[in-house]
């Protein structure tokens, strides 16, 4: 049994230590806005937030996560409205959707370290995060618009 | 004549053993009546607190997930599996019927309560330096704790090295029962550092190596050892770290368990550091004093690099472009599965992005620690707190690690490849879970 902190509430999972946290997310405790998506760690649709940081779901043991906080994309916001997810909406930055909680939740990482990201900074930091549907200019731009109003700046970006 | 050389040898053997034996035997002191925590001043449970920290006794004297103190803690010795004792104040199973003169015994001395000798698991031949008054502040400490029944599993130390008595003649040989002598040219700070270094946080039980026998080789001191599995790196001026262990880098390593010019702490070091010299209880003061210390033993003063360069060049080889992923699949995977956590910009790196150009683990002779931490990952008990690595383990291959350890060697240290990599992958996934 793994102890740990699943959007703000304290969850206790029985699967076994060895399950991956997705799985556990998904199938244990009924939150599907994590994807599966190549299961390497190398596509970046099921990331979630480890104490606040970015990491790859699909191959990470439950058991890493005992006593961590798990943020998903459910509880990036209490309402939904983190300035990635507005910027995301107005931008209809998804075609399909599939890959998007995992870009937005790789995309609150990138924020947190570099509030003004610079585009090599996008390319490295979003680099493991693929989408089939090449919406990558709509994601940079999303990035830089939720950047710009995290930031406090108003003005064009 | 040769039956006449044969019984005189077996003769002088006979006596010989029969004279480690006599040697070897001490006696039992007397069980004592639990005594009653109230008798130990709060002051000095707190200093003993203290001290129990930067001795990490928790750290062996504890299963993962068990209670305190309680015992039952595997450690897989080249000799067999040893298991660390109950050390809470539990009269049968524990050290509850030890008197101060019993426990000051097993401490210095290595010899349990009831005469019988203790394995050199427990560092004694560290511990003997001990002061008077720190070693009545672990007793205090101890004493207070909640009593655990709780009995450990046997030591599977083969026979005959399990007869405790022998290990009389590894102490004629190795040990020597002194108290920690002041360097008076040194200042004060500087002999704290040597005294907690070299006494109660035992920095040579992992960084240096042993011998055949079990001995720290004291020629070698802190040039580095394996331990369980993994590299302990030199504290020498042989360690290969970019950037130098100034007493600040230490300090801040030691205290947090995680530097972004060197790296997160791992495997049997991290209790040492998150379990122990993390925990407020530690003095800033004291932390400071081991770094110092080691600041000395790593001659960092006389390393002339320039940092910001060093750092500047470092961050700079964290990114990959696309083009450059395209013409070589090892920076292909390094960029797919790696940069996205480990990329920086500007001068510095940023702590919770692990610069792998600065990283020790890229630096050591051989690439065992890099090979754990890509198989294994990171959880969230290890490492840097808040960073939890996944395990790459389940997803590429042992060629691919190879491939992965060979470019960023070749591309972010200057030291030569590592040799048999793949191999070397393959028999770190080999080994059971235990040891990591």
């Amino acid at each position: 049994m793994t102890t740990f902190d699943l959007n703000g509430k304290t969850v206790s999972a029985q699967s076994p230590d060895d399950a991956a946290l997705l799985w556990v997310i998904r199938d244990e405790l009924g939150l599907t806005g994590t994807k599966f998506g190549c299961g390497i760690g190398f596509c970046g649709a099921c990331t979630v937030h480890v104490e606040g940081r970015a990491t790859r779901s699909c191959i990470t043991p439950v058991a890493a996560v005992a006593g961590a906080k798990v943020t998903t994309i459910e509880g990036l916001d209490p309402t939904g409205n983190h300035p990635l997810q507005t910027a995301w909406l107005e931008l209809q930055v998804p075609q399909c959707g599939y890959c998007q909680p995992g870009q937005i939740m790789q995309a609150a990482t990138l924020l947190k370290d570099f509030p003004n990201p610079t585009d090599q900074d996008i390319n490295a930091v979003m680099n493991g995060s693929v989408c089939r549907c090449m919406t990558y200019v709509r994601i940079r731009k999303a990035i830089k618009l939720a950047a710009a109003r995290m930031r406090g700046d108003t003005g064009h970006d | 004549m040769i039956r006449r050389i044969s019984i005189a040898i077996l003769v002088t053997a006979c006596f010989m053993l029969a004279g480690l034996l006599l040697l070897a035997w001490r006696p039992s002191l007397a069980p004592i009546q639990p005594p009653s925590p109230s008798t130990f001043s709060a002051e000095l449970v707190a200093k003993g607190e203290a001290l129990s920290a930067i001795g990490h006794c928790a750290a062996c004297h504890t299963q993962p997930g068990g209670q305190a103190f309680a015992g039952g803690y595997r450690m897989n010795t080249p000799f067999g599996a040893v298991f660390g004792t109950n050390i809470t104040p539990d009269p049968k199973t524990g050290i509850g019927v030890w008197s101060l003169e019993a426990f000051t015994r097993a401490i210095r001395e290595g010899v349990a309560r009831d005469g019988s000798h203790l394995m050199p698991a427990f560092p004694y031949y560290a511990f003997t330096k001990l002061s008077d008054d720190d070693v009545k502040g672990l007793y205090a400490y101890l004493m207070t704790r909640p009593a655990v029944n709780s009995t450990v599993p046997t030591n599977t130390v083969p026979f005959p090295l399990s007869i405790r008595a022998l290990q009389e003649g590894w102490k004629i040989l190795f040990f020597k029962s002194a108290r920690y002598q002041a360097d008076q040219s040194k200042s004060a700070e500087w002999n704290r550092g040597a005294y907690l270094a070299e006494g109660l946080a035992d920095c040579t039980g992992c960084h240096t190596p042993r011998n055949a026998l079990g001995a720290e080789e004291t020629k070698h001191g802190y040039a580095g050892a394996v331990i369980e599995g993994w590299m302990a790196p030199a504290l020498t001026e042989a360690n290969p770290s970019p950037v130098p262990w100034t007493q600040e880098e230490l300090f801040t390593y030691l205290r947090s368990g995680v530097t972004s010019l060197h790296g997160a702490t791992g495997a049997t070091m991290t209790p040492n550091i998150r379990g122990a010299l993390a925990l407020p209880v530690v003095p800033d003061s004291d932390i400071r004093a081991i770094a110092l210390y080691f600041s000395g033993i790593d001659r960092a003063s006389a390393r002339a690099i320039d940092v910001d360069a060093t750092t500047r060049e470092a961050v700079a080889a964290s990114y990959v472009s696309s083009d450059q992923a395209e013409n070589d699949p090892d920076a292909d995977i390094y960029a797919s599965a790696c940069m996205s956590c480990h990329y920086n910009a500007g001068p510095t790196p940023l702590a919770p992005r692990p610069e792998l150009a600065l990283n020790s683990s890229l630096m050591l002779a051989e690439p065992t620690n890099f090979i754990q931490v890509v198989l294994n990952g990171v959880t969230n008990t290890e490492g840097a707190p808040g960073l939890v690595m996944p395990e790459y383990g389940s997803s590429l291959t042992d060629s691919e690690i190879a491939g992965l350890a060979a470019y960023l060697r070749r591309t972010r240290t200057k030291y030569p490849p590592w040799s048999d990599l793949e191999k070397k992958v393959s028999a770190i996934r080999r080994e059971p879970a235990a040891s990591r």
